[in-house]
Parts: C-alpha cells; structure tokens; sequence
C-alpha cells in the first residue's frame, strides 16, 4: 500500500465526514439525549417524563420538524456528583443534538453547565432550581416545568388573601425547598402576613414528629410543606395524624399532592396545593392528552407527563421555524423561547430566561385527585433574579 | 420549651428510638455472633415493608395476623438466604463481606423495581389504631404510634427471654463469645447460624412492617436505615441487645432534640454522638455478651 | 530476638515479626509494567475520541484516590470507611478559595492537600485508639460528619453543591503556562500526577517508613511488644494517604468544575474500597487495576449501546457481576494474574499479602 493511496483514502474519508455531518444537519434523525432518573427515588417521575415526551412525539407521526427522532437515554441516579459525567456521556460520546433532563436541581444545574459549556440545546422536564433561568440561564436552556418560586409564591398569595397573619414554613434543608418557601414568603408578604418561623431538617430525613410537636406549640395560622416523593406522604400523613389538619391549615405546592394521593389517603383531603397544573382542567386539550395517555401507557398521567409532552412540543416548535435544520442553531434556540405552547396545562409562554409563564391554579385534593378549584395566580412570571439575558 | 411539649418530643424521641432497636438488634446479632458485616440488612427492612403492603389486601384489619405472617415469610427467606449465599461469607474478610453485601442491596432494590415497581405506596394502619388521643390541647398523638412503641417493647422483652433464658439463646450467648469452643463441643454451629439468621432478617422485616403505615413504602427507603443503624450497633456494642437497645434511645433523642434545638446541625448529631462514645469508649457501651 | 533490646529498630522488629518477604517480594516485570502502561496512557489521546479521553481522565484520578486508600488498607491493615471525607474536602478547598475569578494551581493545590491533611490529622488521632471493626465505623462516622457540614450549612453551599466557573491555571510574570481548563492540559497533568503518586507511594513503602507499616500490619501486638511506637507510624500513614485524597479532590474539581456533598458520601468511600477489592488489596497495580475495572464494569452495564434494555437495569447486572467475581476471585484482579503465572511455573503461588509494586 503506496503512501500516497493512504493519504488519499483518509483525506477521502474526511470528506465524506465532513460531507455527512453536514447532510445529517438537514436530514437523517435528531438525536435526542435523554438524561432522567431511571433507577431510585425519582425513577417514577423520570418515566413518565419519557412517556409524555413520546407520546407527542407519537402525535406528530414520530417526527419533529419533519425528521425522525432517534432516542440516546442516561440514568443519572438523581447523584449530582455523578452529573458532570453523565451529561457528558450525552454530549461527547452520543454527540447527542439535544439533551433533556432531568428531574433532581443539582443534577440539572450540572447539566446546564455543560449546556453552556458545550453549547447544546438543553429543555429540562422538572427540575425547579430557580438558578436555571436565573444566574445560570443562557440562551439555548429552556424549562418546559416551573421554578420552585413560583407554586410557592402562588401558594402565599392565596394564603394572604385568606387572613393568613402568622405562617411557618417547613421543608428539608436544601436548595428546593430554601426556594419554594422563599416565594411563599414573598407571596405572602405581599398580602398582608408574615413567616414566623422557617422549620428544616436535613434531607432526605423523613422524622417529622419532633418538628411536627413545635408547629404544635406555636399555634401559627397555617404551615406551608414543601417535600416531594415518599417524604410527601409521610408527611402529609403525619401531618394529619397529629391532628393538626384539623387545627391549622397545610398549603404546599402540588408536589405535595403530585403521584402520591393514593398512598396518603383519607389524611391528604381537602387539602389546598398550587400547582400549573390540575389533573381535571376540563378543557379539550387536556382531557384530549389524558385519553391518549392512558391507551398507550395504561396509567394515569401527571404534571411530570405534562411537562415531558411540552418539552417535545417547544422543541417541535423551534424545528418548524427551522425547517428541521440543525445547523440554524440559534435561530432555533430564539425560535424556541417565542414559542407559545398549546399545553394540557393551558397556553402558556416563556420569558426571555427561559421559564414558563403560565397560570398558576388553586387545586383542592378529592379522592384520588387534585381538582381545580380556582387560578391563584394567572400568568406568573419567575422573577429570573441574576438572569442577564 | 413547655413541659407539655418536652413530654411529647420524649415520647416522639422513644417511639423513633425503639422502632431503630428492633432493626439495630438484628443487625447487631448477625455481627455479632457470626462477624459477618452486612450491608444489606436495610433492604430486609425494605422487603418488610413492602411485605406489608403486599400481605395488605389478603388480611384486611387482621393486622396483628399479618404481622406473624410476615414474620414467618421473613424468616423462611432469611434461612433460605444463609444456605444459599450468607454461609459464604463466614471464611471471607470483612472487606470481601462489605463487597458481596453491597452486591446484594444492587440486587435487592433492582428487583424490587422489576417486582413493585417505583411507585410510593401507602399502607393503611389498621382501623382499630387508628386516630388518636389528645394531648393536653397541644396536639394528637396517634394510636397506632403508641401501638408502635409498644410492640417494640414487646419483641425487647421476648428476644430478652429467648437471649437469656432458653436453651438456643444459651448457645447463642456461647456461640458470641466463643465459636471454636462451641464447635468442639459438638453443636452443630452451621445450623445455629442458619437459625440466628433469619431471625434477623425477621427482626429487620418486623421493624419494616410495622413502620410501613407510618412511612409508607419508596424506593431507597432501606438505605436510610442502614447507616444509622450501624451506628446505633457500633455506640452499643457489637454483639450487645442491651447495648443496642441503650444506644437506640440515645440515638432517638439526639436526633429528636438535636432537630429543635440545631436546626442546621442536628444531621451531624448522631455521628458526634458516635465519635464521643468510641473515644471514650472504643468497644461500644457494652461488652459483647449481652 | 530483638526482646531484649531497649527499643529495637524498625528493621530489626519488622525482621521480627517475618514481614520482610512481603517487602522483598516483586511483583512481574518490576518497574516496567507501569511505565510502559504509563506510555500507553500518554500516547491514547492520538487515538481515542475526546469522550474517551474523559473516562481516561476519570479514571486516572480515582486511580490516584484509590492508591491513596491502598498506602492505608493494604500498606498498613488499616480499613478505612470514611476516606472520600479527604477527597471531598480537598475538591471544596479548591473550590472555595477559587472566588469568581479563578485561582493559581501554586495557592489551590497546596491549599487542597492542607485542607484534607488538616481533616486526617484530627480524624487519625481520635480514631486510632479504636480497632478492627471499631475503626472503620469511628472514620466513616467522621466522613459523615463532614458531609453533613458541608450538605446542611450555609458555609458548604448546600445540598447542589457549588460551581468552578474558572479552573486554575499556572502563571508566571503573566505568562499562563498551565490551564487546567485545557482538556490537554489536564489530560496530561493527571496523568503526571497519577505517576508521581504511584512513584512516590512505592517509594514510600521501599523505606523505613515502609518497613514498618508492613511490621503493624503483619502483627503489631509484637511490634509493640518489642518496645516500638506504633501510633506515630499509622498517624503519619493515615495523614499521608488524606493528603494523596486531597490531591485526588483538587484534579476532580479541575475536572468536573463542580463539586457536591455526595463526593463526601458513603458511598464514594465504600466506591473506592471496592476498587481495591477489585484489583486485589496489597498491591499498587491493583489499586490502579481495580479503579480502571470498576469505572469500566459500570460504564458497559449502563451503557444502551451495547446493553440495549438491560442497561436499564445496570444494578441488577452490576450487582451479579460483583457476586460471581468475588466468589471466584477473592484476591480480586492482581490474584488472577498471580493464579495464572503460578499454573504457568506449575509451582504453586504465592499466598502472603504485602505491598510489591
């Protein structure tokens, strides 16, 4: 083999790469890299994130912006100290054109580092940390969920509005729960209250009795609970149990109430949450979606389905405005923050960090399900504090 | 803080701190009398609880029942367990012992995920626990927690008398001091392990079974146990139901008190608590032997 | 022999206690093996995709850990269940004493290794008047209550941990010679550093510090006996094998540009002593061999390319694999290749543990 007829097939070969790469910018399929937890706590949460995101994707044929989609899946195990590899495994060794994740905060910061980093699109299905459209939010990030500030300010406002005067709050102690109590503080503040106390244990510490007893002797007009998952119900349960739903109101955000009704039972009733979302909203689109979900998943479908269904459509969304073009990449990123997605939530917008605008609603628990009550507070805007955008 | 409230952070403090015993001593008799460090006593807790919620359906309010019926399925597991794998590990060393066992909690909560899924499950308290009784206008405490405490307090009693009373707990109590001697003297050790251990595997089902109602059933709910009970096993002495009990207590205080005092510190309580007892004490509060 | 001696010499009571044949043992191919897996090393980024070069990174760097663990677990005897606090605390020094704006590798390096050899002296003086069993729950009891600082309190950062948004770099009268930023740049700084510690550990063990770490660990009830220190040496070995850690932690935050209180957890100690397990304890190459094992045993089970389904399902698979490799290698990796060399001489191997490089 002459040297020259190496040279030849490698320069050859280069070519052709260069060549395909380009083509595969317009054509072949989009490589989606979905980066959930598949195993541990949140494994619940991370499928139906999946499942909502397939099902739209079924919807539109099985095609976003005209190309096929073909999947690139990561257990991230909700380990923030794992993240940095994980994403990576995504980005560098599936060279994936988007990614979208995940569930954890910790996890999705992490993730959004390497976004920016890397430059690669990035909608996240959950993950409320409000860092993400505020000092770490970019252009190509986009939440198709809430940030933790949000529900929780939602929830203080229509606290306020009910004469609360004297609130605690009580939640484990990280970033979510630091943020969510914070907006119903602000909320409540705004009409007319005043946090006496903030409660926290460390997480995922599920004892509550200790600190339930203290809520006990300080007799405050209502609690505001911010836990998710198995510590919810336990909660919830405990809450109850204690005796002091009869006494003093619970608020939360609809974490609280999300996926967990069934193990909470007769102690979750009547309870008020705030929450983009209601299971009833009785409008076509979403009684549209919770058909269709239930056929092709058997089970019933959550805010976390939701918010899997969005991120596909916003996704969807900048693709059309594209043509399907990859390589248009900013012009997809802006095309995906005009979106106005048609979502089983309601319509919805995002603000220029990248967050959902969109109502937030009063839901009340009957039986199996949060039912809509009232909006708490109608198209609400993250406030994306150290957002430079 | 009124007296009131102190009475009923001391009975939470108890509650807590007996429910941790019932794994602890489980735990400790495993290291104990066959030195074997098992990681994956948290996922026995785990399958007792969700045992409990299985067997839910099948015994309705008959829950003193299905708690014997759990305690039994346990029991067979767990001896089931040792022949097929545990018996292994009594040459290994401990480093290959924390090896396999951690092997096996992958194993456990995989399964677990293939069996029942991911989903967070509630169990219902039996109806006649349920409610509470008011305490002085501060608040309710549950029945079902006061049945708690005191179905723990009963398995201590029990596990006392069997310990300390009975032929197979003097066997045990020689086994932990002196296992060759045992051996020559012609009982048959490998059996009395085989017993020792599924009644510790029975005793961390108990503990999840009876703790289901008030934790409910999620994944990783065995992982949280597992360390704090090293611990308690570790401050009492490994090998020690005494010391396993005291040290439970201790823990439940510490843990209870240290939430409303110091807030933002009360995670490193216990592991202050364990590290001013090993210093003072290296070997644990009481010597092995029970 | 030595009892009548007023205080005897390391070497004569190491000689004693019969732990010179574990020193004086070598393992295949003496210094070659390593270096020559050290070129390889060093010439794989011409070959492998960037991707690939990470793993080689992340590997390196637990490799790095894991011999820091060796120095004590298979050097001295003494099991460890808390030393990713080490890591974890040199990973956050960096971090924090980066500020916004970055920092000089000369201010965090030092600053890392202090930060972690500042935690072991402390641990290592309280947790050496316990044994066996004891010890290994007193330092993980202490990990934890460095995780618990830095995972509750303000001062740690919380639960999400906190962010490297500029990674040291060297300079000289403004000159930048080392950016850590660089992927090549820390391809081969890791690389160098993994070396150095691997040169510096099996030196280590070769002196008379050595000797005597292999006297404690083979039996020091008659190290003692015969009139010698012992506490001093394990304090020293302990502080030694944190600092490595922290080394170890200072390139993880020039990595991953973040760090998080799960580098702190349980979990990561009980990580890296599986490593060793798998490679097989009291050997140098194993702990470098158990390290590359494991990362890779988990990357291919989660791995869908080459999994599909399954790799959903990677702790059922990862988990069977520990079993039956446990089960049929106790002596991890490194046993593997002394069965086969011992089959190959037929003459049966060597059995004693010790710490040849």
């Amino acid at each position: 083999m002459s040297h020259v007829s190496v040279v030849t097939r490698l320069a050859a070969s280069a070519a052709l790469l260069v060549a395909s790469s380009a083509f595969a910018q317009s054509s072949g399929p989009i490589k989606v890299g979905l980066m959930l937890p598949y195993s541990g706590t949140y494994a619940a949460l991370g499928n139906a994130i999946e499942n909502g995101f397939k099902l739209y994707v079924q919807e539109q044929g099985g095609k976003l912006g005209g190309r096929e989609v073909q999947y690139f899946k990561v257990d991230d195990e909700s380990e923030p100290s794992k993240a940095t590899d994980n994403v990576n495994k995504l980005i560098k060794r599936d060279n994936v054109d988007v990614l979208v994740g995940t569930v954890h905060s910790g996890v999705a910061l992490a993730m959004a580092k390497a976004a920016k980093d890397n430059n690669t699109l990035l909608v996240i299905p959950n993950a409320g940390a409000d860092a993400i459209t505020g000092p770490m939010c970019g252009a190509n990030i986009v939440r198709s969920s809430f940030s933790n500030w949000q529900p929780g300010y939602a929830m203080g406002v229509v606290a306020g509005q009910k004469g609360v005067k004297r609130a605690m709050t009580i939640t484990w102690a990280y970033a979510a729960g630091a943020e969510s109590t914070k907006g119903f503080t602000e909320g409540l503040e705004k009409n007319g209250g005043k946090v006496m106390k903030d409660l926290t244990l460390p997480f995922p510490n599920v004892e509550f009795q200790a600190l339930l007893t203290e809520i006990a002797a300080q007799k405050p007009d209502a609690v505001y609970a911010f836990f998710a998952g198995g510590g919810a119900v336990k909660f919830v349960k405990d809450y109850a149990a204690a005796g002091l739903n009869k006494t003093i109101p619970l608020y939360g955000p609809g974490f609280l109430t999300d996926g967990t009704l069934e193990a909470q039972g007769a102690s979750a009733q009547n309870m008020l949450t705030t929450l983009h979302y209601a299971d009833n909203l009785d409008t076509p689109k979403n009684n549209a979606f919770r058909k269709a979900y239930a056929l092709a998943y058997k089970s019933q479908p959550d805010v976390y389905a939701v918010q899997g269904y969005d991120a596909a459509q916003i996704l969807a969304t900048g693709l059309k405005a594209v043509g399907g073009d990859l390589s248009k990449r900013d012009q997809l990123a802006a095309a995906m923050r005009k979106a106005t997605v048609d979502s089983p939530r309601g319509k919805f917008t995002l603000s220029p960090a990248g967050n959902p605008v969109q109502d937030i609603y009063l839901r009340e628990v009957k039986g199996n399900n949060n039912e809509f009550r009232s909006i708490a507070v109608k198209a609400l805007a993250d406030p994306a504090r150290g957002c430079k955008l | 803080m009124s007296t009131a409230t102190f009475l009923v952070q001391c009975l939470n403090a108890v509650q807590y701190g007996l429910l941790l015993f019932l794994v602890a001593s489980g735990l400790t008799l495993i290291f104990g009398i066959m030195g074997v460090i098992n990681l994956a006593h948290g996922s026995f807790y785990m399958i007792g609880a969700y045992l409990a919620f299985a067997l839910a359906p099948w015994f309705g309010d008959w829950f003193v029942t299905r708690l014997v019926a759990g305690v039994v399925l346990a029991a067979v597991f767990g001896y089931l367990l040792e022949w097929a794998f545990f018996s292994f590990l009594y040459d290994r060393d401990h480093l290959q012992q924390v090896l396999l066992t951690y092997a096996l909690i992958l194993v456990f909560e995989e399964l677990r995920s293939l069996l029942v899924g991911n989903d967070v499950h509630g169990v219902p308290a039996p109806s006649w626990l349920a409610g509470g009784f008011r305490l002085g206008g501060l608040m309710e405490y549950p029945w079902y927690r006061v049945f708690a405490s005191a179905a723990c307090l009963v398995v201590a009693l029990a596990l006392y008398a069997v310990v300390n009373r009975t032929r197979l707990g003097m066997m045990i109590r020689a086994g932990a001091s002196n296992r060759d001697m045992v051996r020559g003297l012609g009982v048959d050790i490998r059996r009395l392990y085989r017993i020792v251990f599924a009644g510790g595997v029975a005793l961390a089902a108990l503990a999840g079974m009876i703790a289901a109602p008030l934790s409910s059933v999620y994944p990783g709910m065995g992982s949280s146990v597992l360390i704090i009970c090293f611990v308690v096993v570790v401050i009492g002495g490994i090998g020690s139901i005494t010391g396993a009990l005291v040290a439970s207590l201790l823990v439940g205080f510490v843990d209870t008190f240290g939430k409303v005092f110091f807030a933002e510190w009360s995670g490193v309580g216990v592991y202050v608590l364990m590290a001013i007892v090993l210093i003072w004490r290296p070997e644990g509060l009481m010597k092995r032997g029970f | 022999m030595a009892s009548d001696a007023a205080v005897a010499s390391p070497d004569e009571v190491v000689a004693d206690v019969g732990a010179l044949p574990d020193i004086a043992r070598r393992e295949a191919g003496g210094w070659l093996v390593p270096a020559a897996a050290a070129l390889v090393a060093a010439a794989l980024p011409l070959v492998v995709s960037p991707y690939a070069q990470d793993l080689v990174v992340r590997i390196a760097i637990y490799a790095i850990f894991a011999l820091s663990l060796e120095l004590l677990v298979g050097a001295t005897g003494l099991v460890s269940l808390g030393h990713a606090a080490f890591l974890g605390l040199g990973a956050y020094a960096t971090v924090l004493g980066s500020g916004d704006s970055g920092g000089s590798i000369a201010l965090l390096l030092p600053l890392a290794i202090a930060a972690a050899a500042a935690y072991a002296v402390v641990v290592g003086a309280l947790s050496l008047r316990t044994r066996g069993v004891y010890f290994i729950m007193v330092t993980l009891a202490f990990a934890q209550m460095a995780y618990f600082v830095v995972h509750d309190t303000k001062a740690g950062g919380g639960s999400d941990g906190i962010f490297l948004y500029v990674k040291p770099t060297l300079a000289i009268a403004g000159k930048t010679l080392v950016d850590l930023g660089e992927r090549m740049t820390l391809y081969y700084s890791v690389l160098v550093a993994l070396v150095a510690t691997y040169a510096f550990i099996a030196m280590l063990l070769r002196s008379r510090f050595g000797h005597a770490l292999a006297g404690i660990r083979v039996n020091e009830q008659r190290m003692r006996a015969a009139g010698f220190s012992t506490t001093p040496y394990k304090l020293a070995a302990f502080v030694v094998a944190g600092a490595l850690a922290g080394l170890a932690g200072f390139l993880l935050a020039a990595k991953d540009g973040a760090v998080n209180p799960e580098l702190l957890s349980w979990h990561e100690s009980g990580a890296v002593l599986l490593m060793l397990i798998f490679g097989g304890i009291g050997s140098l190459r194993g702990a470098v061999l158990g390290a590359v094992a494991f990362t890779l045993l988990k990357e291919v089970f989660q791995s869908e390319a080459l999994l599909g389904p399954l790799a959903q399902h990677w702790q059922l698979t990862l988990g069977l694999t520990i079993i039956a490799f446990v089960a049929a290698l106790p002596r991890g990796l490194i046993g593997l290749g002394t069965r086969l060399r011992g089959l190959a001489r037929a003459r049966p191997a060597s059995t004693t543990a010790g710490t040849p490089t």
